[in-house]
């Protein structure tokens, strides 16, 4: 099996120690950072999102796999941040006011940096003034919200209001997601884009400003 | 104290109540603040919410420290107060409605991970369930429910505080699952009938799920709950997955949905059924009409 197999394996099975170190000799044996990202990393949270999605495997799985993710970005980082890689643009991702949530918000974090965004996490409980404030002043290309409860999905169609009353021409775009929310929902309060998962918030995210 | 032990080994079945935590944003609750900081401020919305669940006939009600564990009330800056908030909500109801109802405090989970998923050692998450449990039985609870868990490990730390507090005591272990192709798990791993034998090997007297995908699949568990233990079992469902439909959010599952539902769940076995998120005093009194014409047969 060559390196980009056993790092994805590695990746899924959680071994952080190992995706570090085994990161690390596919750059030494001169495998470029690109091919790392794609084949190995984001392979493995691939095949890690499918699994959760068809019950397969749980959360503690998908946390120790983006664990290992995050260990091999440790090394890839520095190096994405030299070259062209790095430079899709920034988002902005947070749960929205009243929610304290953020475990979801956290692998979604993980997985856009590894897609080569610039991530500005504001943690939980964020307000729709600052998502707004922030998106615009750091010149953000999307916005990702997350909320756990029924009780603080409303807060989700009050935060898109407030950032298009603020964003005229509608130049950041809003991805939604969470365990209440649904795609029926998103269209409801008139977000972008739906995310089952943060694998699939990516791929939701790419097509999203491909547009 | 009235004992649920005893009054479930008649065969009888016992109606709990709905929801708290949706009822309380009804009377203004804002979104973000906390809870069972309303035990505090606001007693008399608190006592309400139980006289009003009490006269659409549950024969329990639960205390209103859903999130009153000390690593959940860390959350709002409230962890300090644990105990005078535990207790107040206790007292608020047993002041109000006497010996008319069972008072079960609720223990809901801390919101934070073990290690090594999280940075939460076992011994932290005791010490922060064993205040709260302490505060609840000095108050006077009847029982306590932990509900809503959805990681095995951490229901069975709770369950070793409650009853380290108070052997005697009696305790529901209610955790939520998914229907999977392999059978029902939570969003942990935790396989229903392996976490039923552990959580009665550690000293449940009731076993449960709450919270869920609506009634159907409730119907379902408690079918599967039967393979796995002899003791009673709690059903609270939610009143299904939430709708957001023009501005407003709604849940499902009516009153009559209940109704028509209700005779499938008894005739699965269940002893204690009362509803979660989304259910109404108006789906209460559906259920203690069932259960009554049940109990008469």
């Amino acid at each position: 099996m060559d390196v980009l197999n056993i790092i994805s394996e590695d990746l899924q099975s959680g071994n952080a120690e190992s995706v570090n170190q085994k990161v690390q000799q596919a750059l030494d044996e001169g495998i470029d950072l690109k091919t790392i990202l794609d084949d190995a990393l984001i392979a493995g949270m691939n095949e890690i999102g499918k699994k959760f999605r068809s019950h397969e495997i749980f959360l503690p799985d998908v946390l120790l796999a983006a664990r290992a993710m995050q260990a091999g970005m440790d090394i890839l980082k520095p190096l994405m941040e030299e070259s062209s890689v790095s430079g899709k643009g920034k988002a902005v991702i947070g749960a929205v006011k009243g929610d304290l949530h953020d475990i979801g918000k956290n692998l979604v974090g993980i997985m856009l940096k590894g897609a080569g965004y610039e991530v500005i996490d504001l943690g939980k409980d964020v307000s729709p003034e600052k998502f707004a404030q922030v998106a615009m002043d750091e010149n953000a290309r999307v916005i990702g919200l997350s909320a756990l409860l029924t009780t603080t999905m409303p807060m989700m169609k009050e935060t898109i209001e407030h950032l298009r009353s603020v964003d005229k021409e509608g130049k950041i775009k809003v991805i939604i997601g969470g365990a209440p929310t649904t795609p029926e929902f998103a269209k409801d309060i008139r977000a972008d884009a739906y995310a089952y998962d943060a694998v699939s918030a990516v791929d939701r995210i790419e097509s999203l400003l491909s547009e | 104290m009235n004992d649920i032990r005893k009054m479930l080994s008649s065969g009888k079945v016992l109606v709990s109540d709905g929801a708290t935590g949706t009822y309380l944003f009804s009377k203004g609750l804002n979104s973000g603040d906390s809870p069972e900081r309303w035990n505090l401020t606001h007693p008399e919305h608190v006592l309400d919410i139980a006289t009003s669940y009490a006269d659409a006939g549950a024969d329990l009600v639960h205390t209103n420290t859903f999130g009153g564990s000390v690593l959940k009330l860390q959350d709002y800056g409230l962890e300090g107060q644990a105990e005078e908030i535990n207790s107040a909500a206790v007292s608020i109801i047993r002041k109000g409605l006497g010996n008319r109802v069972l008072i079960s405090g609720s223990v809901g989970p801390s919101g934070k991970m073990l290690h090594p998923y999280g940075d939460v050692s076992p011994e932290e998450m005791e010490a922060s369930f064993s205040t709260q449990t302490a505060a609840l039985i000095n108050a006077g609870v009847d029982l306590i429910n932990i509900e809503t868990m959805t990681s095995l490990d951490e229901a069975l730390i709770a369950l070793k505080a409650a009853k380290g507090i108070h052997k005697d005591i009696p305790v529901i272990a209610s955790m939520t699952y998914d229907k999977t192709p392999r059978g029902f798990f939570t969003i942990m791993g935790d396989e229903l009938k392996a976490s039923t034998r552990s959580l009665e090997e550690n000293g449940a007297d009731i076993i449960g799920s709450n919270c869920g995908n609506g009634l159907s699949t409730m119907i379902d568990i408690a079918s599967a709950f039967k393979e796995a233990t002899s003791l009673p079992l709690l059903i609270q469902s939610n009143a299904g997955i939430p709708q957001y439909r023009e501005g407003n959010l709604s849940f499902p599952e009516s009153p009559e949905f209940f109704k028509e539902k209700m005779n499938a769940l008894l005739g699965a076995g269940v002893s204690v059924i009362g509803g979660c998120c989304g259910t109404t005093v108006e789906h209460i009194r559906t259920i203690r009409t069932a259960v009554d014409a049940w109990n008469c047969r």
